[in-house]
């Protein structure tokens, strides 16, 4: 598929989702809302996963603290400010993630999974069984964040258009930041760890202070997801940093398809749809989702995305052979 | 009186009850071919491995233009000016042939933790990526992926991401394993021309390329210096005959 339709075909799907608040009821726009914060959550994993080569089976962690960050300094606030709550959420998941990332890129394959599975666990177990912050039940948040400069309300997310659209900004900026850090010295020295992390050590590169960076980067971005969520829904609670999360966020990258930042937005999508679709056609669905993401895996190793350019590929043969005299091939 | 750029002093490494380098002295001079030979398990290229970082030596020291460089990190020491090329191919075969050499030249920067310019506009990265392409013969094939290309160009890849890297001192370990004559050629042609501003320190089974190239040879056997001299004074090593040469007509 030629770069120039792929560019088309992302600012097409942006433009509809830009749309969407003009027709969608309010329940859709939340959905879709959930949807998008999720994606936000599964693309920061997907720099892990898909560029760097960590697979990192506690990304929860990060999403859970951005979340709790907010609930906790603000549940008693009548007036969250934007610009006070979100560098905070930011920069707890962050300092989290350097503590985590710090010990766990000390370690490789099978215990680099464990070892943030297990610092997932010790986080998740750590609010469960705090009283203080709510224990199992979590807190709740009666108030939506607002940005206010002097006593000017600019931007008020009580109203969900207002939510919906701060939600798709952060998206697409992250995925702009990403896509910038990628193409920048420091995405050529990530994606070289993930190719053969042996050989980078060899050439001059310090891998671990690469890798730390990259996991810290992933961290604050989950954080700001989770912070998204925890302001959206209005509660946080430690669920958010179950293994279920994290492991629902692997299954996104890998159903969308690693390594492309887009392919998690897409998994999102599915993932989420599933699992509004698939419980109304039988009590055992968990085991039709199952089914799926294991279809997924052995079939499309690389997730559905990578039946795009296929889908192109049809798409242009079946144009050409209805032209009696085909184009000249366009630029690929 | 030539310099001494690499120094060895009783260096040895054990792997459990295995002694892989048993009390390793030797001193490799500036702007010479140094060639290690000997039978398969002597110890070259855990010698090497020693030498680049890849492992830690058990005992002594290895001093690097008289710093002492014994328990740095693999990454350090490429820093310092020391390239290695490996026996078995270690590229990264997921990435373009000019990819693999972009990612060795960028090493040189002074960091790459660099977040907002895209990468391609690097020139100074981009002409010694090209540079490296250009000498390792590979410039018509830079956009193939590596992992597509021959095996022997591959081993050409193996030197030229070094290359990249611009270093002072070159650790080569077998640089001809699996080459096509052709292609052999081709990379005794360059490490000759190599050596001329460079110090190459090189692991070879094949004796014609080793004579060819080599100034200093070094006979190892069992982990042990065997012998070291010029190739005249190996040639006539009685020792070397009796156990090196004696032995490889045995298993040939």
């Amino acid at each position: 598929m030629p770069v120039r339709t792929r560019y088309l075909s992302l600012l097409a799907a942006l433009l509809l989702l830009i749309l969407f608040p003009l027709f969608g009821s309010s329940f859709y726009i939340g959905l879709l809302t959930r949807i998008l914060i999720l994606a936000l959550f599964a693309m920061s994993l997907d720099l892990l996963i898909g560029y760097t080569g960590l697979v990192s089976f506690g990304h929860a962690a990060f999403f859970g603290i951005g979340g709790y960050a907010l609930a906790i300094c603000f549940q008693d606030a009548v007036v969250i400010h934007l610009w006070q709550a979100l560098p905070l959420s930011l920069i707890s998941a962050a300092l989290a993630a350097l503590v985590v990332g710090w010990i766990s890129i000390r370690t490789s394959g099978i215990y680099f999974i464990m070892i943030t599975l297990a610092f997932a666990q010790m986080f998740f177990y750590f609010f469960f069984e705090s009283p203080r912050y709510g224990g199992d039940d979590g807190i709740f948040l009666f108030f939506k964040p607002v940005l206010m400069i002097g006593a000017e309300d600019i931007l008020h997310l009580d109203r969900e258009n207002n939510f919906y659209y701060f939600v798709l900004t952060s998206l697409v900026s992250s995925y702009l930041f990403l896509t910038m850090i990628l193409r920048a010295p420091f995405g050529k020295v990530i994606t070289a760890i993930k190719a053969n992390e042996h050989r980078v050590l060899a050439l001059g590169y310090p891998v671990n202070h690469y890798k730390l960076v990259s996991f810290v980067i992933a961290g604050t971005l989950a954080g700001l997801a989770g912070f998204l969520e925890g302001a959206h829904s209005g509660y946080v609670n430690p669920s958010y940093m179950s293994w279920h999360e994290s492991g629902i966020a692997i299954a996104i990258v890998v159903l969308g398809g690693m390594g492309t930042l887009y392919g998690p937005i897409l998994g999102a999508f599915i993932v989420v749809l599933l699992q509004d679709f698939l419980p109304s056609l039988t009590d055992h669905w968990q085991l039709l989702f199952g089914g799926i993401v294991i279809s997924v895996a052995l079939f499309l190793p690389h997730g559905l995305t990578s039946l795009l350019p296929q889908i192109w590929t049809l798409f242009k043969a079946r144009k050409s052979s209805s032209v009696i005299n085909p184009p000249e091939s366009d630029d690929d | 009186m030539t310099e001494i750029i690499l120094r060895t002093e009783r260096l040895n490494k054990n792997f459990g009850g295995l002694i892989a380098a048993n009390n390793i002295s030797l001193s490799f001079e500036r702007g010479r071919v140094h060639a290690i030979i000997g039978p398969n398990g002597a110890g070259k290229t855990t010698l090497i491995n020693l030498l680049s970082g890849d492992l830690l030596p058990s005992d002594g020291t290895i001093l690097f233009k008289d710093r002492d460089i014994t328990t740095l990190p693999p990454h350090k020491i490429s820093q310092l000016g020391i390239g290695r090329s490996y026996q078995k191919t270690n590229i990264f075969p997921t990435f373009s042939c000019y990819e693999n050499c972009w990612v060795a030249a960028q090493s040189r920067l002074k960091t790459s933790m660099h977040f907002f310019r895209p990468a391609i506009r690097l020139r100074s990265v981009q002409e010694r990526a090209e540079r490296a392409l250009d000498l390792c013969g590979l410039s018509h094939r830079s956009a193939c992926l590596a992992s597509a290309m021959s095996y022997g160009e591959q081993r050409q890849l193996e030197i030229g991401m070094m290359l990249a890297t611009e270093p002072e001192l070159l650790l080569l370990d077998e640089p001809l394993a699996g080459m096509g004559s052709e292609e052999s050629l081709q990379v005794i042609d360059l490490l000759q021309r190599l050596a001329k501003n460079h110090t190459l320190i090189l692991i070879e089974h094949d004796m014609d390329a080793v004579f060819a190239i080599a100034e200093q040879l070094t006979v190892m056997v069992n982990g042990r210096v065997l012998e070291t001299g010029t190739v005249e004074q190996i040639r006539n090593s009685q020792a070397v005959q009796e156990v090196y040469l004696g032995a490889e007509e045995e298993t040939s």
